[in-house]
């Protein structure tokens, strides 16, 4: 039963954050309503036996991609009545988007309640004793070695096509040249005088 | 615990977990606000000592009760909210803070199978509630609405990130040794190290430079000096708590502490042996290990005072330039180099 009400509790919040997401004007708030739909979600894939899952959506997701969202959000200047100006422009094909998703999902559950497809034989069959950190990497770097590096690759060369397309030299700015600050000796530096009475220090 | 209230009490299984949970979660948390007013006492007074002062010497014997009286103030005082100040998430904000700094407590092993949820996930999951942490400043931060805490607040976050990083390859090095996620299973494998009587894993040549530069690490992650331009009360006042008051304020005390000690108690976990005793020898273990992990605790935070009380505090761009250019590639090669040494050991070349 606990498992039920856990379900029902993450499964509400999701859906509720998720329509807030979209309907709370401030952007800031809107991040937060993600961020709670993502820590809802990772609590769904604990309840599937999918702790590994879970973790990672909470430490990548959570704790990596929504503090950079959030970042940005707040830096931004917005101008609400802008913002809202555009709704009306977008409607349609917003709409378009949210009539694809719905009957995908519909296709999907039809399908599965259907009774055709069995998710119990799989392409790759795992030992259900298995802990599902260890069933993943057994399955990531045995079988699907080439396509896990592929990806690997992928996302090495989005990173670098990034790191390419905005950067640019500066050349009115001053950098810090660290090796000759640490290079740096309190003996080349200071000097030790004493100078007599009633006379300054040569600089 | 569970098995007391279903077959001693007699009460259904369903309930008999439940209220297990329960006094297990009280029988961490409180103990833990009583170390927090403790090591706050104790940080203050090693502070004092190494300044040649007496710290604080008034309030019960030997100022003990210094950190009660500390609590009884602010709780007292009236919690003020600035008038510009988003109210919802500056109220929240505090209790993120507290509630994460709480929650990773749960998968610390404090003696063998004394731990509240032994999940197969421990190190991940304590990855993801200190990655939760930041949250509660950026927010502190963006919702008190004034610049000081703002700029604190950006600092705050790019720091945690950035560490976290080099924390999640560091603590890679370790499970690749140990060939778990479970934190009590981290502690077994430290026992007897490479075949020595010593218990942990900072013998192992290959794993005490990750020990170094976990600790490091760790003082930047929970923002103590060296590492504490958050609150560099020289350029932004407090910090993100400047415009926080009364006990909204000592919920970000309460936390920060918190996990000041959680990260002594992960030094002491991950690389020096966790609850077994220093040397892997019969007599030591009619210690209980939650004795040994507690010396442990206060070794490292006197190592945490000692270095506040000693070590001038870092400019931003050189925290950043350790964190990204040193700390980064060194944890990543060494990832590489101790999977490649246990592929070595345990498969051998060829093949």
């Amino acid at each position: 039963m606990i498992q039920a009400i856990a379900f029902y509790l993450f499964a509400f919040v999701v859906i509720l954050s998720g329509a807030l997401t979209i309907a709370s004007r401030n952007p800031v708030h809107s991040v937060m309503w993600l961020i709670l739909a993502f820590f809802n979600a990772a609590g769904l894939m604990v309840l599937v036996g999918a702790e590994f899952i879970a973790m990672l959506l909470v430490i990548v997701y959570v704790g990596a991609v929504a503090v950079l969202f959030l970042f940005v959000v707040m830096m931004l200047d917005i101008d609400f009545a802008e913002l809202r100006a555009g709704v009306a422009r977008y409607a349609g094909i917003g709409l378009a988007v949210a009539v694809a998703l719905a009957a995908e999902v519909m296709i999907a559950v039809g399908a599965w309640s259907a009774g055709k497809i069995d998710l119990t034989r799989r392409v790759a069959p795992v030992d259900p004793a298995m802990p599902n950190i260890q069933a993943i990497g057994t399955l990531l770097y045995t079988r699907y070695v080439f396509i896990f590096e592929a990806a690997g690759f992928v996302l090495l060369v989005a990173m670098i096509g990034a790191i390419v397309l905005t950067h640019r030299e500066r050349s009115g700015s001053r950098f810090q040249n660290v090796a000759r600050q640490n290079a740096r000796r309190p003996q080349d530096a200071t000097r030790n005088v004493q100078p007599p009475v009633g006379q300054g220090v040569q600089l | 615990m569970t098995s007391f209230f279903n077959t001693t009490v007699g009460l259904p299984y369903g309930w008999a977990w439940f209220i297990a949970t329960i006094v297990g979660i009280l029988a961490i948390a409180l103990p833990l606000m009583l170390a927090v007013a403790m090591i706050i006492y104790a940080d203050r007074k090693i502070w004092a000592a190494m300044a040649l002062r007496r710290g604080p010497n008034v309030i019960g014997p030997f100022g003990l009760l210094q950190s009660f009286a500390d609590g009884l103030k602010v709780f007292l005082q009236e919690t003020i909210i600035p008038s510009a100040a988003n109210k919802g998430l500056f109220l929240i904000a505090p209790i993120i803070t507290f509630t994460v700094a709480l929650i990773v407590w749960a998968v610390v092993p404090f003696q063998a199978g004394v731990v509240l949820a032994d999940i197969n996930v421990g190190l991940l999951y304590v990855l993801a509630a200190s990655s939760l942490g930041v949250y509660g400043i950026i927010l502190a931060g963006w919702a008190s609405n004034s610049k000081y805490p703002f700029y604190s607040a950006l600092r705050a976050a790019a720091q945690m990130v950035s560490y976290e990083v080099a924390i999640g390859f560091i603590l890679i090095s370790v499970v690749l040794w140990s060939g778990t996620f479970n934190l009590s299973g981290i502690v077994m494998a430290q026992k007897g190290v490479l075949n020595t009587p010593i218990n942990g894993f900072f013998l192992n040549p290959l794993l005490f430079p990750m020990a170094i530069m976990f600790l490091i690490s760790s003082l930047a992650e929970t923002q103590r000096a060296p590492f504490d331009l958050t609150e560099a009360e020289s350029e932004l006042v407090a910090g993100y708590q400047t415009e926080y008051s009364s006990m909204s304020f000592a919920l970000y005390w309460l936390g920060e502490y918190a996990n000041v000690i959680l990260m002594c108690v992960l030094n002491a976990t991950l690389f020096w042996g966790g609850w077994l005793p220093p040397l892997d020898w019969a007599p030591l273990y009619a210690v209980p290990g939650i004795i040994w992990l507690f010396a442990k605790m206060m070794f490292f935070f006197f190592v945490f005072s000692w270095i506040k009380a000693t070590v001038p505090r870092y400019r931003y761009d050189q925290l950043m330039r350790l964190g990204w250019k040193i700390f980064l590639p060194v944890s990543l090669f060494w990832v590489f180099l101790v999977s490649g040494v246990l592929m070595w050991m345990r498969v051998g070349f060829g093949s």
